[in-house]
C-alpha cells in the first residue's frame, strides 16, 4: 500500500467522524419520529461553545462537554416547540439552523482569527503497531474512537434492548406505543436530546480537533449533508457509517489532486463543489425507489403528535 | 396548571396576533441581551430598534435591504402554500445575480432601460434555471427539495467564486475577485437623490400584489392552495403536484433571481464573490413572520431589514457586531413559531 492511499484513507477517517457522530445522532432522533433539521446550527453552536470553552480553560475535554451541552440546549428549544407545542417539525428545524447560525456567528465574533494548540493523535497500544491497519485505523484523535463506540452503541441500543424497541415503535405509530402505556413525548424529548449533544459533539470535532479554529462558516453544510445521510442510508447505522467515510472521501478528495502536483486543470471551487454535488446524486438515487424509502422511513417521521 | 385546550376551529385572530406578539416578546428580551452584554439596556434598544426609523438616510437603507427580502418572501410563499420547501434561494439569488452580470459584461448598454429589462430577465430566468433542478429532481426522482436546493446554495457560491476568480475578473482589479463596475445604462436609477433605495422597490411592491391576485383569483393558484392543505384532496381533484412543484420552486426562483439582479445592479455596481449576504435565508423569516401574505410580506420584510440596519448601527454606535442582527432575526422566529401554537390551541388553567 502506497503511502499516499494510507494518507488518503487516514484523512478520510478523519474528515468522516464529524458526519458519522451528527448523522448517527439523528439516526436515533429519526427513528423516534422526530425530523430535526437543524443539525447544521446545532454542530456551529456545539463548535464555537467547543472552542471557546477550551480556548479559555486549556481543556479539550471540558470543551467537548460543553460543546455537547450547547448542542442539547438548542436541541431543547426544538424539542419545546416542536413536540410540546407541537409546531411544524420542518419550520422549527429551519428556524433552529438560521437561529443557530445566527447566535454562533454573533457570540462567536471575538474568536475569530484565533486557533488552538494542535492535540496529538492518541495511538491505541498494540493495535497501533500492527503494519499499515494500526496507522490507518488506530492512530487517531480521541472522539474518532468515539465515534466508533457510538456506532456499536447505537446499533446495540436500537436493535438489542427494549428501550431501542421502544424507539422504533414510537417512530412507527405514537398511538400504539401510547396504548401500551408508554410515555411517547418524554421519549422524544430523550431522542431529540441525544441528536443535539451528537450535533454538538461533531461540531466539538470540527473547531477543536479537525481545524482546530472558529469560523462562521466551518461547519458548512456538513450538517445538512449528515441529514442527507440519514435518507441515504435509508435509516440503517450501519450504511449511515459508510456513507459518512464516502462523504468524508469525496471531501478530501480536492486536497489531495490539489497536493498531489499532478497537471489538472479543473477549478479548485468545481473540486470544492463535489461533496454538495455527491450528495444531491446520491439523494436522486436512493429516493428515486420510493418503496425502499416507505418500507425503511419510520412511518410517523415528521408528524406531530398529541397523547389524549 | 396550564393545558393547552384544542379550538374548534383555528383562530383567525391569532395568525395575525402571533407575530405580533412575538415581536413584543422579541424587544422585551432584547434590552435583556444588551444588558447581559455589558451595555446600557435601553441604550441598546434604542439604537438597534429606534435608530433605523430615526434619519430619511436610515429609511432609504431600509427599504433597499427590503427589497431583496420582499421579493424572495413573496417568491418563497408561493411554494411554502403548498409545502415546497425551497430553503435555497440564497443560491438561485446568486444565479440570477451571475446570469444578470453576463448580460452587462457582454453587451453595449442600450437606451430606454432595455439594458435593465435585459438584465432582469437573465436574473429571472438565471434563478429559475438554478430552481428547476430541485424541481426536477423532486418531481422525478422523489429527491427532498430542501437538501438538494441548499446544497444548490453552496455550488452556487462557489460558481460564482471561481466567475469573479477567473473568467470575468476585472483585468485591471488588481486580482480581486470582482468583475468590472457595470456601465452606467446598466445601473438602476434610485428613486430619490442621495438615497440608494432603486425603483426596484415600488415594482416588488406592485409584485405582491400580482401574486396575491395569482393566488387568490386564478385556477392554478387555486389548485396551489388546495395541494397545501391538503395532498390527498388535491389529488383526488385530479391536480397535478408535478406542477405545484414547478411553480412553487420556479417562482421563488424567479424572485430570488430578479432580487439578485437588483442587488449587483443596485448598491453593489458589479459582481463580486461578497454578495451572498444571507438574504434567501432571512427571507424565509419574512415568508413565516408575514404569514405568506403579500401585506404581511411587505412588512416583515421591511422589519427583517430594520433588524439588519440595527445591527449596523449597533456596531457602529456600540461597538458590538452587526450580527447580532441575525441573532435576533433567529429568535423572532423560533418565538414566532412557539406563539403559533395559539392558532389552533387555546390556554387554558387548571385549578389541580
Amino acid at each position: 500500500m502506497t503511502p499516499l492511499l494510507t494518507a488518503i484513507l487516514i484523512a478520510t477517517i478523519i474528515s468522516g467522524t464529524p458526519l458519522v457522530i451528527a448523522a448517527l445522532g439523528e439516526l436515533v432522533v429519526e427513528k423516534s419520529g422526530v425530523l430535526n433539521l437543524g443539525i447544521e446550527g446545532m454542530m456551529a453552536v456545539g463548535a464555537l461553545a467547543g472552542f471557546a470553552v477550551t480556548y479559555h480553560t486549556g481543556q479539550a475535554g471540558l470543551g467537548i462537554l460543553a460543546a455537547m451541552l450547547a448542542g442539547m440546549a438548542l436541541s431543547l428549544v426544538f424539542a419545546v416547540l416542536a413536540l410540546t407545542l407541537m409546531a411544524n417539525q420542518v419550520a422549527c428545524g429551519l428556524a433552529l439552523s438560521i437561529a443557530g447560525l445566527g447566535l454562533a456567528g454573533f457570540l462567536g465574533k471575538p474568536y475569530e482569527a484565533l486557533s488552538l494548540p494542535q492535540i496529538h493523535p492518541l495511538p491505541i497500544p498494540i493495535l497501533a503497531d500492527i503494519p499499515i491497519v494500526g496507522t490507518i485505523f488506530f492512530h487517531h484523535q480521541i472522539l474518532v474512537y468515539v465515534s466508533w463506540a457510538l456506532f456499536a452503541a447505537v446499533m446495540v441500543f436500537l436493535y438489542k434492548t427494549r428501550a431501542g424497541l421502544l424507539v422504533r415503535a414510537i417512530g412507527e405509530s405514537p398511538h400504539s406505543a401510547h396504548a401500551i402505556g408508554s410515555n411517547v413525548i418524554a421519549i422524544r424529548y430523550a431522542a431529540t436530546l441525544f441528536g443535539g449533544a451528537m450535533a454538538g459533539l461533531a461540531g466539538a470535532f470540527m473547531s477543536i480537533f479537525f481545524t482546530p479554529l472558529w469560523d462562521e462558516r466551518m461547519i458548512s453544510g456538513r450538517g445538512w449533508i449528515a441529514a442527507a445521510l440519514v435518507v441515504f442510508a435509508t435509516w440503517r447505522p450501519a450504511r449511515v457509517l459508510i456513507g459518512a467515510y464516502l462523504f468524508g472521501g469525496v471531501m478530501i478528495l480536492q486536497l489531495f489532486i490539489q497536493g498531489s502536483g499532478w497537471q489538472i486543470s479543473i477549478p479548485s471551487q468545481f473540486l470544492s463543489a463535489m461533496p454538495y454535488l455527491a450528495t444531491i446524486l446520491v439523494l436522486v438515487v436512493i429516493s428515486q425507489n420510493r418503496r425502499t424509502i416507505r418500507l425503511h422511513s419510520p412511518m410517523s417521521l415528521g408528524v406531530s403528535y398529541r397523547p389524549d | 396548571m396550564i393545558a393547552l385546550q384544542l379550538r374548534e376551529s383555528p383562530s383567525k385572530q391569532m395568525v395575525w396576533l402571533s407575530p405580533v406578539i412575538a415581536l413584543a416578546l422579541t424587544l422585551v428580551i432584547c434590552p435583556l441581551i444588551f444588558a447581559a452584554l455589558g451595555k446600557d439596556p435601553w441604550q441598546g434598544f434604542a439604537v438597534f430598534f429606534l435608530n433605523p426609523f430615526s434619519s430619511a438616510y436610515n429609511l432609504g437603507e431600509m427599504m433597499l435591504k427590503a427589497t431583496p427580502l420582499m421579493l424572495i418572501g413573496l417568491g418563497l410563499s408561493i411554494g411554502f402554500r403548498c409545502n415546497v420547501w425551497n430553503i435555497g434561494a440564497e443560491g438561485q439569488y446568486l444565479a440570477g445575480a451571475a446570469a444578470a452580470t453576463w448580460v452587462a459584461i457582454s453587451f453595449a448598454p442600450m437606451g430606454g432601460g432595455v439594458s435593465l429589462v435585459m438584465m432582469g430577465l437573465a436574473g429571472m430566468v438565471g434563478g429559475m434555471a438554478w430552481a428547476a433542478i430541485p424541481a426536477f429532481l423532486r418531481s422525478h426522482f422523489n429527491a427532498n427539495e430542501i437538501l438538494v436546493s441548499l446544497m444548490l446554495v453552496y455550488v452556487a457560491d462557489l460558481g460564482v467564486s471561481w466567475l469573479v476568480q477567473t473568467p470575468w475578473r476585472d483585468p485591471a482589479g488588481f486580482n480581486f475577485p470582482q468583475t468590472i463596475q457595470f456601465a452606467d445604462g446598466f445601473m438602476l436609477p434610485v428613486m430619490f437623490n442621495g438615497l440608494r433605495v432603486t425603483w426596484v422597490f415600488p415594482l416588488a411592491v406592485i409584485l405582491l400584489g400580482v401574486a396575491h391576485v395569482f393566488m387568490r383569483h386564478s385556477y392554478l393558484g387555486f389548485q396551489m392552495r388546495v395541494a397545501g392543505q391538503s395532498e390527498a384532496a388535491a389529488r383526488y381533484a385530479g391536480f397535478s403536484l408535478h406542477k405545484t412543484i414547478w411553480v412553487g420552486l420556479l417562482s421563488g426562483g424567479a424572485m430570488a433571481g430578479l432580487a439578485g439582479m437588483a442587488e449587483i445592479a443596485g448598491p453593489v455596481g458589479q459582481l463580486t464573490d461578497k454578495i451572498s449576504v444571507g438574504y434567501g435565508f432571512t427571507a424565509i423569516i419574512v415568508a413565516f413572520i408575514g404569514r405568506l401574505n403579500p401585506i404581511g410580506i411587505f412588512l416583515g420584510s421591511l422589519l427583517m431589514a430594520a433588524f439588519s440596519l440595527g445591527g449596523e448601527q449597533v456596531q457602529q454606535y456600540l461597538g458590538l457586531t452587526s450580527s447580532i442582527a441575525k441573532a435576533f432575526q433567529g429568535l423572532l422566529l423560533l418565538l414566532l413559531l412557539g406563539c403559533d401554537v395559539l392558532i389552533n390551541w387555546k390556554i387554558k388553567l387548571k385549578s389541580s
